[in-house]
């Protein structure tokens, strides 16, 4: 008996001492679960960093596999963030019950109620457009109109675009499902998929490469890609992306699909007044301003210069949608683009 | 002369099964002993307990005196002062020649360690190679060092385990020899396991036939081959044939080749059923011979051919005849008996 | 003799009656490896509801078919690579043999997704190569035909150019220790050098071929990196998608579990294959092999085929990396790539010596202890080789945060002190994956090692006055010491290779050099990712060189 209890108090007291330091450390940081690419944010936490010395851990992944780690972890979880970069993943994060609604009166006074959630579980940081890139020369801008006259059969071996596995491209179908139903969708998308001219691989800048390289007309992609090309260092990308003009689709209607990168204050968060700082941060101008610049996004908050290219490709008119139907749709688009052969 | 060892009712069991069974033999100084006989007798898991690597069910092993060995109670192998020679050598490949040989040398100075392995080099006459690495040398070469190896520390008692066995023949026979000579050279008691008795005879002082986990005989090579113990024994040593007869009178015995004439052993009596051992070597060949018997199968043997003939009632005998005499198959030759010694064995 | 080498087997050198703890610690340890693995299974009675459905009317024959497809495709490309290169570079004698003979191991250093990300650079339809071929005949898409690199075909080829090694080892090996007389036969027979190569060396060599081959499959199962760059549905990628992004975590772990039947039929045959491979051996006696000699065209074509293998398996890649690096990437070797690069080795190296340990330990338990629990158990424990990073990944979350807040709960309500997750999201988590996953690797190695010290050897030490400590000291460490720093070397290597579950697994603020590659090369920045790429690349190459060395050795040391 007496060693037993000698054993559980060694347990206690190296757990204790174990949860001791931890929370020593947790002091003044906060933890962030990034769906975004290290290099694509960690400039950014180090000015965080720098200007309040809160210090920011993060860890990269995909964010579905970050949410399946935070809803495994559940209450214990240290993550006090999450960013994705889709609002799909976001609404998705809140109905599975691993976020909290939180109130920021400079988040909800400098981004548009459309982009972020209306109870304030996740709030939209950048905007990220997927209009449709046309080959200078092949294609005369007159004939492009909207997403929806994609499956026209004129466009047949015309368009490349990437697999239906990528989240950009569900939740652009879920858009579509948004603005009619998912027999209509389920028809456009077995009408799109007949104009492929190959069987979708590689990424948005592959889409782009081949369409310059003349394996099709038109290129479905995110501008940032597009973007990231124009200032490369590779003269090649540089070229291929010169060759190609951006369409902004459906501007008499509902407008360009946008979908946002955002921001999630996690149910477990332990760091709240950090993680909303940080939140703050993100939205804030010089922040907005490296996006625009470094990675060709748009700012979601409004009046920030934009970069020279972005001006280039002119204003728009955005989807209205509000984002939060993005994530609620997304199942009945997977299914629908599986259904339809879009591989 | 003292005894080296001695193994008393010695049993080994794996669970239930009893593989050796109430063996006993004692060897005294110097003398070489070998353990006889078919795969699966049980020898290797005796000279296995001897060198401390199976524990007895029942007896008990004795070396030099002291007991190391009953059930319940071992002396682990490193205390007995026991040489083995392993089957595959076992000779350690990082290790040079030299260094496999004063592996097991403890105690001693630098100078004294390479002189005795300059003496055991020269033994083997391996002095050449004394550098190499075990993969360098030839098969006989690896079983030179391995005796070598386990004679260095100078064990009370050498144990070789089939150690000839991976050899080619030609080289186990001289090897065998050659051994011989150096365990005599020394006066070192060996202990050798093998199922080849002509390694056995050229090697052995005394050899204990197994069979089946039980010692049949211990006895020399010629008393094995001449006064078998039992049908086992005479059987597994050398060749021959049993034939059923039935004694007839003081040394006499009539058999389907007729009456053949010789001592009997006392225990036998008039009109007991038994059955006579008959060697190639108790058949001479003579054309005159009354009793001619009909060639079945021939082996040439250099000097000699091996018939083998067919009796009346349908059994076979052999006969060892020089090979100028040339007998097809299928022809008749005369044969007669010509046995002094008389081994009969009671019918079944 | 038959039974007497059995009575050795059931005695072994150390007798010691029944040592439960041992039994005992080495089931627990073996369990707690199989965990991830059962965790899985455990899954396939949850009901997967209509996902399932939706999967077996839409996707689930894709899974099925690319995945057949693709091991169809790495069979036959490591066979023709693997055997060809092992029969010219062990049989015959051609120039370059000698380089040849180690440098055909060196795509082995090459992990499958980054040679994916440099063939898609080079040979892609806006790539250099395609580029050119317009520019110098002036047409346009469609008008002349270029195999598509990102294709079932494509990732077949991909992975059996870093694969085939694998087989190449095996063979060689096999065919080096085929008897020479055996072939000598054959020619004496009236037979050429091409019909003895397929009448007799082939099926002599069988069991090594199909032990390779089923390593390479198995490699191929697991593969996450490529299939996904490539967008070819396999069951791993459709793992992933339908755990998290359909977030049905029964329908993911049903298809695991087809995906483990493929693994589990891989396993047997290569069981099967290596029982074989012990009647196999028809000399024991070193024999110096003649070599054909190929001359004149013969030797040319000879050269140009090794070459080709090695070029494209490695220069090529090899040298697009190292282009990349030093003109287009915008990375440089600041302080933060050095970090990035200390962690990777950091990880490695831990998990490399964690692996011995426990290795070393199984492997002392096996030969100690050779009942047929510790045999079974230790078999379960390697077992999780054969399954994919991504699936162990998830095996090892759910279990370590059932854990945590388990022992969270209870400690918070007897002592009214939370304890937080203590497992999940730490390097320990992480590197209880890898071990689940490399275990087999330095197992394997260290059995090997093992099994050269014959229980005659430990015995003959003992007759010798040696006790059990000196026996370690004198035989087992320095016999040991080449296999120890080979299982070191290759689960170092293949920690540092690993993608998926360090992906999955990893504690904050902590990146390694696959995870860098990765992102950039999944964010299309291929230039980028060829630091990080080259870096491993670069370390992978010791161990190969260093197994190649080991292998010329070992075989003198067999034949001993």
């Amino acid at each position: 008996m007496r060693v037993k209890f000698n054993w559980v108090a060694v347990a206690v007291v190296s757990l204790v001492g174990l949860t001791a330091a931890q929370s020593a450390v947790a002091a003044d940081e906060v933890n962030l679960y990034s769906a975004r690419k290290e290099k694509l944010i960690k400039p950014l936490l180090d000015r965080f960093t720098h200007t309040t010395g809160i210090k920011v851990n993060l860890v990269t992944g995909k964010a579905d596999v970050l949410l399946k780690r935070l809803q495994m972890e559940g209450k214990n979880s240290p993550a006090d963030l999450l960013i994705t970069t889709d609002a799909g993943r976001l609404h998705r994060a809140k109905a599975a019950g691993v976020t909290q609604g939180f109130k920021s009166s400079l988040l909800e006074s400098e981004i548009p109620a459309s982009f972020r959630d209306s109870e304030g579980h996740w709030y939209g940081l950048t905007l990220r457009s997927r209009p449709i890139l046309y080959v200078k020369g092949r294609v005369n801008p007159a004939e492009l109109s909207t997403y929806e006259a994609l499956a026209d059969p004129k466009w047949r071996g015309r368009i490349c675009i990437r697999s239906s596995s990528n989240i950009y491209n569900q939740s652009l179908v879920a858009s579509m499902v948004a603005s009619s139903d998912v027999a209509k969708t389920e028809m456009w998308v077995a009408g799109l998929v007949k104009n492929f001219a190959r069987p979708p691989k590689g990424g948005d800048r592959d889409q782009i490469k081949a369409a310059a390289a003349g394996q099709c007309d038109i290129a479905i992609a995110n501008t940032y890609y597009l973007a990231g090309m124009l200032t490369s260092k590779d003269a090649g990308q540089r070229a291929a992306a010169e060759k190609m003009a951006v369409f902004w689709p459906n501007q008499n209607g509902r407008g360009a699909h946008v979908n946002v990168s955002g921001i999630a204050l996690t149910k477990a968060a332990k760091n709240r007044a950090n993680a909303i700082k940080l939140a703050e941060y993100l939205i804030g101008e010089a922040a907005q301003k490296w996006y625009a610049e470094k990675n060709g996004e748009y700012p979601v908050r409004a009046g920030v210069a934009q970069s020279s290219v972005l001006e280039h490709w002119g204003k728009f008119k955005m989807d209205s949608l509000n984002l939060s139907r993005l994530g609620e749709l997304n199942p009945d688009a997977v299914k629908l683009m599986d259904r339809a052969g879009w591989k | 002369m003292k005894i080296q060892l001695e193994v008393n009712n010695a049993s080994i069991a794996y669970g239930d099964k009893e593989v050796v069974n109430r063996v006993s033999f004692t060897l005294q100084e110097g003398d070489i002993g070998s353990l006889l006989g078919p795969s699966g007798c049980g020898k290797t898991s005796l000279l296995r307990s001897i060198a401390g690597f199976e524990p007895l069910s029942k007896g008990e092993i004795n070396l030099q005196g002291c007991c190391v060995a009953k059930p319940g109670y071992m002396v682990a192998p490193e205390k007995r002062r026991v040489g083995m020679v392993f089957q595959d050598f076992a000779l350690y490949p990082h290790l040079t020649v030299a260094d496999n040989v004063i592996f097991g040398l403890r105690g001693e100075t630098k100078k004294q360690r390479s002189e005795r392995l300059n003496e055991l080099l020269q033994l083997v006459d391996l002095q050449h190679v004394a550098h190499h690495y075990p993969h360098q040398l030839s098969g006989g070469q690896q079983q030179r060092v391995a005796l070598v190896r386990a004679m260095a520390p100078r064990p009370d008692i050498l144990l070789l385990d089939e150690p000839f066995s991976g050899l080619d023949v030609e080289l186990r026979e001289q090897l065998a020899r050659e051994v011989r000579d150096i365990l005599k050279r020394d006066n070192i008691t060996a202990v050798l396991v093998t199922h080849d008795q002509l390694e056995a005879f050229a090697m052995a002082d005394f050899i204990g036939v197994l069979g089946e986990g039980r010692l049949r005989q211990w006895a020399t090579g010629y008393d094995l081959y001449h006064k078998p113990a039992d049908p086992f024994v005479a059987d597994f040593i050398g060749q021959g044939v049993m034939l059923a007869g039935t004694v007839t009178g003081a040394n006499r015995v009539d058999t389907a080749l007729g009456m053949v004439e010789g001592s009997l052993s006392a225990n036998v009596a008039d009109g007991d059923r038994i059955k006579l051992l008959l060697r190639p070597d108790d058949l001479l060949h003579d054309d005159d011979s009354p009793l001619q018997l009909e060639v079945v199968d021939k082996a040439f043997r250099g000097a000699e051919y091996l018939y083998t003939l067919k009796l009346s009632d349908g059994s076979h005998v052999m006969c060892l005849v020089q090979s100028h005499h040339d007998h097809a198959i299928g022809r008749s030759i005369g044969v007669r008996v010509h046995a002094d010694h008389l081994v009969t064995f009671p019918a079944d | 003799m038959q039974s007497d080498s059995l009575e050795l087997k059931i005695k072994t050198a150390f007798q010691r009656p029944a040592f439960n703890f041992l039994s005992f610690g080495v089931v627990a340890l073996c369990l707690l490896m199989a965990l991830p693995v059962m965790v899985i299974v455990g899954y396939i009675f949850v009901p997967a509801g209509d996902v399932w459905q939706h999967l077996a009317d839409t996707v689930l024959k894709d899974y099925v078919s690319n995945s057949l497809l693709l091991m169809l495709g790495v069979a036959i490309g490591v066979l023709v690579l693997g055997v060809g290169a092992a029969w010219q570079t062990s049989m015959c004698d051609f120039p370059g043999r000698k380089i040849f003979e180690w440098a055909l191991l060196l795509p082995m250093a090459m992990p499958a997704y980054i040679i994916a990300y440099t063939y898609t650079g080079l040979f892609d339809f806006a790539g250099p190569l395609q580029t050119l071929i317009r520019e110098m005949t002036g047409l346009g898409y469609g008008e002349y035909w270029f195999p598509e690199i990102r294709s079932v075909e494509g990732a077949a080829i991909m992975l059996s150019l870093v694969l085939y090694p694998y087989v190449y080892l095996l063979t060689r090996a096999a065919f080096l220790s085929q008897s020479i007389c055996v072939l000598d036969v054959s020619r004496t027979l009236g037979n050429g050098p091409w019909r003895t190569f397929f009448t007799v060396a082939l099926p002599l060599a069988r069991p090594a071929i199909i032990a390779g081959l089923s390593l390479a499959l198995m490699e191929t199962l697991a593969d996450y990196g490529t299939v996904q760059y490539f967008g070819v549905s396999t069951f791993t990628t459709g793992i992933f998608r339908t755990w998290f992004g359909l977030d049905n975590s029964a329908a993911a772990a049903q298809l695991s579990a087809m995906l483990l039947l493929f693994v589990f039929i891989l396993v047997m045959l290569e069981r099967i294959s290596r029982r074989q491979a012990k009647y196999h051996h028809t000399s024991q006696r070193h024999q110096a092999i003649v070599r054909f000699k190929l001359s004149g065209l013969r030797g040319v074509a000879a050269f140009s085929f090794c070459f080709v293998v090695l070029f494209l398996g490695f220069l090529l890649p090899a040298g697009q990396l190292l282009y990349w690096a030093l003109t287009t990437a915008e990375e440089s070797l600041d302080l933060d790539f050095l970090i990035l690069v200390w962690n990777s080795l950091k990880l490695a190296g831990l998990a490399a010596i964690l692996a011995l340990c426990l290795a070393l330990f199984l492997g002392y338990a096996n030969r100690l202890q050779n009942g047929w629990l510790v045999k079974t158990a230790v078999r379960v424990a390697g077992m999780g080789y054969a399954v994919p990073g991504t699936v162990i990944a998830v095996g090892v979350i759910i279990p370590f945060a059932a854990f945590d807040n388990a022992v969270d709960a209870w400690m918070d309500e007897t002592f009214g002190l939370p304890t937080g997750l203590l497992l999940s999201g730490t390097l320990v988590a992480l590197l209880f994956a890898y071990l689940v996953r490399f275990l087999a690797v330095a197992l394997q190695t260290v059995e090997a090692g093992l099994g050269r010290i014959r229980p005659s050897m430990d015995e003959a030490a003992r007759s010798m006055g040696c006790k059990s400590q000196e026996i370690i000291r004198r035989v087992h460490i320095p016999m040991l010491k080449g296999s120890l720093l080979t299982a070191l070397l290759l689960v170092f290597v293949d920690v540092l290779k690993e993608l998926p579950a360090t992906l999955i697994l990893r504690p904050f603020n902590f990146n390694t050099l696959a995870v860098r590659a990765y992102e950039l090369a999944s964010d299309e920045r291929l230039a980028d990712a060829s630091y990080a790429a080259l870096t491993i690349v670069v370390a992978g190459i010791l161990p190969v060189i260093l197994l190649s060395r080991s292998i010329t050795r070992s075989r003198h040391e067999d034949t001993t």
